[in-house]
């Protein structure tokens, strides 16, 4: 029900998105969503892969400090009004929402939600007939 | 176990005996054997009769890096140079190098003053000790081989770097005591962690570091790491190199081996000798070397000495753990700063990896100080508040203890220089 979602510590340095990129290249990864938050000093690069623990193998031996989390990609149509009728599920069980970002795809749109708790969060919207990726 | 009982556990009366004949030996053949000594004598009007024991220590003239550096290479040396068995020179990190000079004798001094210091650190014939110290012009590495086969343990003289080299030999040959500087001694302790060699996986049970200025939470940091007690060695090659003091079980100060080498300590500003336990300048007077005697030689290292008998029943005097170099000494907008005691902060938060440099920038006629740390993996959280309030807390932390504001900035891991020698700490920009 859940994902797992790759995230990396990125110094604001030139260069450095583009050596992580060189790196999953380099071992086949492929990127299917990713995110870049930025403080004034460091960035956090968010991604979900199709082999994350290769990808955090692969980081990690190139001194990246990388870490894994649980997040839930919830498939919404992408129509007005889809992530409105899920944010209220989750609003009525009391989930907050740690971050999120989305990308939409033909026509559907998955959004990445990462909240305290994954399992939690991807129960109480299936329940409510959302569809999570697995 | 103590490797001369009757020189480390003898009287003050007997030391103060031994030390002033010596002192006054040493003088007289300074006087006639090294112009520039005799130069300075007849300047200040000081005859060798003068200085009668060490009571008088205070009457002789002080010797300087700069005065090895303007008699480069062979100026102050004492005897012919067909005496001399061996030349060192310094690692020049503060200047132009400086060359010092060895006689048999003094080698076989040497020795004995390392076996001394092993043998406070349990070391003996039963160790296998890898010198992980440079071997070459540095005095690390060669110093303390000498000692190490006169305690008659068996030696790794594997020499700095290679770090792949040292891992394997620390564990086929089963290595029980490591020698290196601290900042080597981390990185070797990273890579056994990478390579997956646990601290059970290895004999390592003694450690002596020493060649620059580390912390007690450095020695806990080291000694949890790799699984050893670790022990402060302290020298520099102007003069001997390591062995001129070392710790005992006891880790009270470090002993040191004052019937070669009488150390006091001054007020670096008004140059006058400093009561007992007042921290002050290291300064050393050698009274039984040959090759390279020195007069009250300024060391700039901070410490300060103790004359009471220790626990391990050793009368010797000893230094505390220097602070750190009058050199490494960085003044940001007045006040003194030691690298020292930011290592203490990071170390002390347990969440932050211990390397670290600083960076000193001057803009618009104020002094700005910068601390990079790296990133500690094994705290890296996925959100951004929790870094930026890690930020902020190493910042509190370093700005309490200094007293003076600075920034941080995190970084990644392994982007700051990893060091086989002595670590490069600062970065001071304002002198370019």
């Amino acid at each position: 029900m859940t994902i797992q979602q790759l995230s990396v510590f990125l110094e604001n340095k030139s260069g450095r998105l583009l050596e992580v990129t060189k790196v999953l290249a380099e071992h086949d990864i492929n990127m299917s969503a990713f995110s870049i938050a930025d403080s004034s000093d460091f960035g956090m690069l968010r991604m979900i892969v199709d082999k994350p623990e290769a990808a955090y193998t692969a980081l990690k031996n190139n001194n990246f400090s990388v870490n894994i989390t649980q997040v839930v990609g919830l498939v919404v149509p992408d129509t007005a009004g889809s992530l409105y009728n899920a944010l209220e599920i989750l609003k009525k069980d009391n989930i907050e929402v740690e971050y999120m970002y989305a990308f939409s795809f033909k026509d559907n749109a998955t959004v990445i939600i990462r909240s305290a708790n994954a399992e939690q969060t991807a129960a109480a919207l299936k329940t409510a007939g959302f569809q999570t990726m697995d | 176990m103590i490797w001369n009982e009757h020189i480390e556990c003898c009287s003050r009366d007997a030391m103060t005996q031994r030390q002033s004949d010596g002192l006054r030996k040493m003088v007289e053949r300074l006087y006639f054997n090294v112009p520039f000594y005799r130069k300075k004598f007849q300047e200040m009007d000081l005859s060798p009769h003068d200085i009668r024991g060490i009571e008088d220590l205070h009457k002789l003239p002080f010797t300087y890096k700069q005065d090895l550096r303007d008699n480069y290479p062979m100026g102050l040396f004492a005897v012919p140079q067909s005496e001399i068995v061996r030349l060192h020179a310094s690692s020049g990190t503060t200047g132009k190098q400086t060359v010092v000079g060895y006689t048999r004798k003094d080698l076989d001094m040497w020795s004995e003053v390392v076996a001394r210091c092993f043998s406070a650190a349990g070391i003996s014939k039963k160790d296998i000790v890898q010198i992980a110290y440079g071997y070459g012009l540095f005095t690390g590495g060669l110093g303390l081989h000498y000692g190490t086969e006169k305690v008659g343990a068996s030696v790794i003289p594997i020499s700095g770097g290679n770090t792949h080299r040292q891992l394997q030999m620390m564990q086929d040959l089963g290595s029980t005591v490591l020698a290196c500087t601290p900042s080597y001694a981390l990185y070797l302790a990273e890579s056994l962690e990478k390579a997956g060699i646990t601290r059970e996986q290895t004999k390592l049970r003694v450690g002596i570091f020493g060649a620059e200025a580390w912390t007690n939470e450095m020695r806990k940091e080291l000694e949890y790491k790799l699984g050893l007690k670790a022990f402060d060695i302290y020298g520099l090659s102007e003069i001997m190199g390591p062995g001129v003091a070392c710790e005992c079980e006891c880790q009270n100060g470090l002993h040191v081996n004052e019937d070669h080498f009488i150390p006091e300590i001054i007020d670096p500003l008004t140059l006058e000798p400093l009561p007992e336990g007042q921290v002050g300048e290291l300064v050393f007077t050698t009274i039984t070397k040959e090759g390279l005697p020195l007069l009250r030689y300024r060391t700039r290292d901070l410490s300060a000495l103790h004359y009471d008998t220790c626990s391990c029943g050793r009368t010797l005097v000893r230094m505390e753990k220097c602070k750190g170099r009058t050199d490494d000494m960085l003044i940001i907008r007045g006040v003194n700063v030691f690298p020292s005691q930011i290592e203490s902060v990071l170390l002390n938060m347990h969440e932050t990896s211990p390397h670290y440099q600083l960076i000193v920038d001057r803009v618009n006629n104020l002094d700005i100080l910068e601390v990079h740390v790296e990133m500690d993996e094994h705290f890296f959280a996925d959100e951004i508040r929790k870094i930026e309030d890690l930020n902020k807390r190493i910042k509190h932390n370093i700005e309490n203890t200094l007293g003076i504001s600075v920034g941080v900035k995190l970084v990644e891991p392994n982007t700051i220089e990893r060091s086989e020698g002595k670590a490069k700490r600062i970065i001071d920009n304002r002198k370019k």
